[in-house]
């Protein structure tokens, strides 16, 4: 049955050093708080599985708790580069970090398969591009028409870590707008781990075509208000565009990185913490002229 | 004619671009956008001469139309005014991979005499001097939509006579066609500078239009192979000023947005 507690015990709880974890979203509903508490609780080895890797995996990968990432695009959403993820794949910097890659395409095959409980996917894919040198992708011929079609493991997290903006209190979750592979990626995992905007006595909207996961495929939910920012839930807070454009100067330098996450993950106790030295202006400004 | 400010002509080459870029989408097509120039293009499209055109982004929000640019793909701007929105996978494979993408509109990091598109490294792929973001949706869109729009601005670093990896593939490595692809490939590619098209027989890309004021031989030294150029080189029409005006007004509402 679902667990109801606090991102701290059940982060140290379901996700162990070395677990391989989806902290999935795609660009809407993106997990922050829960990879806070990740960086807080100094879990090392992980691999880290996501179609597009964005803020949060460049801070998870600059404070070196990874050792591998498996994802599709890897940049800073309209801005540019991840520098840390750049600084670890071309620099080694702060460890080495090994990298699988795919199409977009790909990896929403390999977590359909994942949730299917199938052990490939199928697709149209890959053709005439280098990635098929460089990742784990092979030809199959269709028995039926002999067309030649891509084929992709099926990826099954440990772990996998979504934000919602609701759940019930039986822990049926309730999500809407860009759904993502959020659903596919839990579905495809040993443990789920969701965070929400809000615990309600029902989800919003039309009855049960609401509930993407049902109480009974849920680990344990945690209620983070505003856990995704600085992107966002939609209904509950719009994605904070200009956190976006100051990641690129704060991710660029090694040293104002390592003071940002000093100050605004270490040095707070959760969350709640992290919002509110958001409102300090001068903090960022000392963070970054050091 | 500065890419930033208006010169004499009172437009600037980024906006001759993206004019360009817009015009060849046709109302009622259904495009696949790429996040920045191609959004861009296609929204300029939609507000002026092609309405009914469908916008489609790989967050899975179809038949979009946003009141300003979307910074991210997954803008909530882009599921507020969408028809639909549905989930990563069935965006790629009830849409895209069945075939009802008519257009892909796509940018690249470096783009290849022969069409290919690169968005994954600058150099060796082991240890790369730069490590681009990667593939995201582009290699099925480049293969499966029916045809393909790329636009990026002229430099020689993009325009190489071989791509450092082939993300997502134009006429393959030696130009050898699109056999086994859906799609016919890149039919188009629109710069700062001027209109490239693959030679009907070489598929080699050459250069077939000018934009006002612009000359062969800077477009020639800003190409990383011996570009060829079409007999019949045209010049295109400069931006009206319905163009530039709705153009202006969007990039305007969008910074006004953003900075919030």
């Amino acid at each position: 049955m679902t667990e109801f507690g606090s991102l701290r015990d059940v982060i140290a709880d379901l996700v162990p050093d070395g677990a391989s974890v989806a902290m999935e979203g795609f660009t809407h509903l993106i997990p922050f708080a829960a990879g806070h508490e990740v960086i807080r609780q100094d879990k090392r080895d992980l691999t880290l599985l996501r179609m597009t890797p964005d803020l949060i995996y460049d801070q998870l990968i600059g404070v070196g708790c990874a050792r591998r990432l498996v994802f599709s695009w890897g940049g800073n959403p309209g801005v540019g580069s991840l520098h840390r993820f750049r600084d670890a794949v071309e620099n080694e910097y702060p460890s080495p970090l090994d990298i699988e890659e795919h199409s977009h395409a790909g990896m929403a095959a390999r977590y359909v398969a994942g949730a299917s409980g199938l052990p490939f996917g199928i697709l149209r894919g890959y053709r005439g591009s280098d990635l098929v040198k460089h990742t784990d992708v092979a030809q199959i011929s269709c028995p039926f028409t002999g067309e030649e079609l891509a084929a992709v493991p099926a990826l099954n997290p440990d772990v996998a870590v979504i934000h919602a903006q609701q759940a019930d209190r039986r822990g049926n979750v309730g999500l809407w707008g860009i759904t993502g592979v959020q659903r596919e990626a839990a579905l495809a995992a040993s443990t789920v781990i969701v965070t929400v905007e809000e615990i309600v006595d029902e989800l919003a909207g039309n009855g049960p075509n609401q509930a993407v996961l049902p109480h009974w495929t849920v680990s344990a939910i945690s209620q983070v208000p505003k856990g995704s920012h600085p992107s966002y839930s939609m209904g509950y807070t719009t994605r904070d565009n200009r956190f976006y454009r100051e990641w690129d100067r704060i991710s660029r330098d090694r040293e104002v990185f390592a003071r940002w996450v000093e100050a605004f993950i270490l040095e707070q106790k959760d969350f709640e913490g992290y919002l509110s030295a958001l409102d300090d202006e001068t903090l960022l400004r000392r963070v970054v002229d050091g | 004619m500065g890419k930033g400010r208006a010169g004499a002509n009172g437009y600037t080459s980024d906006e001759m671009m993206t004019v360009t870029a817009s015009r060849f989408l046709r109302n009622g097509q259904v495009c696949f956008v790429g996040i920045g120039l191609p959004s861009e293009a296609a929204n300029l499209a939609r507000l002026t001469h092609a309405p009914e055109v469908v916008l489609i982004y790989e967050s899975g929000t179809i038949g979009t139309a946003p009141n300003i640019l979307p910074l991210s793909i997954g803008d909530g701007e882009l599921a507020e005014h969408a028809d639909l929105v549905v989930g990563v996978p069935e965006v790629f494979s009830y849409w895209l991979q069945a075939g009802r993408v008519d257009v892909g509109f796509l940018t690249a990091a470096q783009i290849d005499r022969f069409g290919n598109l690169n968005t994954t490294v600058i150099g060796g792929y082991q240890s790369p001097e730069v490590r681009l973001p990667g593939a995201g949706g582009a290699p099925e869109i480049a293969s499966l939509a029916r045809e393909v729009i790329v636009m990026l601005r002229h430099s020689k670093r993009a325009f190489v006579p071989e791509v450092d990896f082939i993300t997502s593939v134009g006429f393959g490595p030696n130009g050898e066609g699109r056999a086994g692809h859906h799609g016919k490939g890149p039919t188009v590619v629109i710069t700062d500078l001027g209109v490239l098209e693959p030679h009907p027989e070489t598929n080699e890309l050459m250069l077939v239009a000018l934009h006002p004021g612009m000359e062969v031989a800077r477009v020639r030294d800003e190409t990383g192979w011996d570009l060829r150029v079409d007999p019949d080189l045209r010049v295109n029409q400069p931006p009206t000023a319905d163009e530039l005006g709705v153009l202006r007004d969007l990039k305007a509402r969008t910074e006004q947005a953003h900075s919030g």
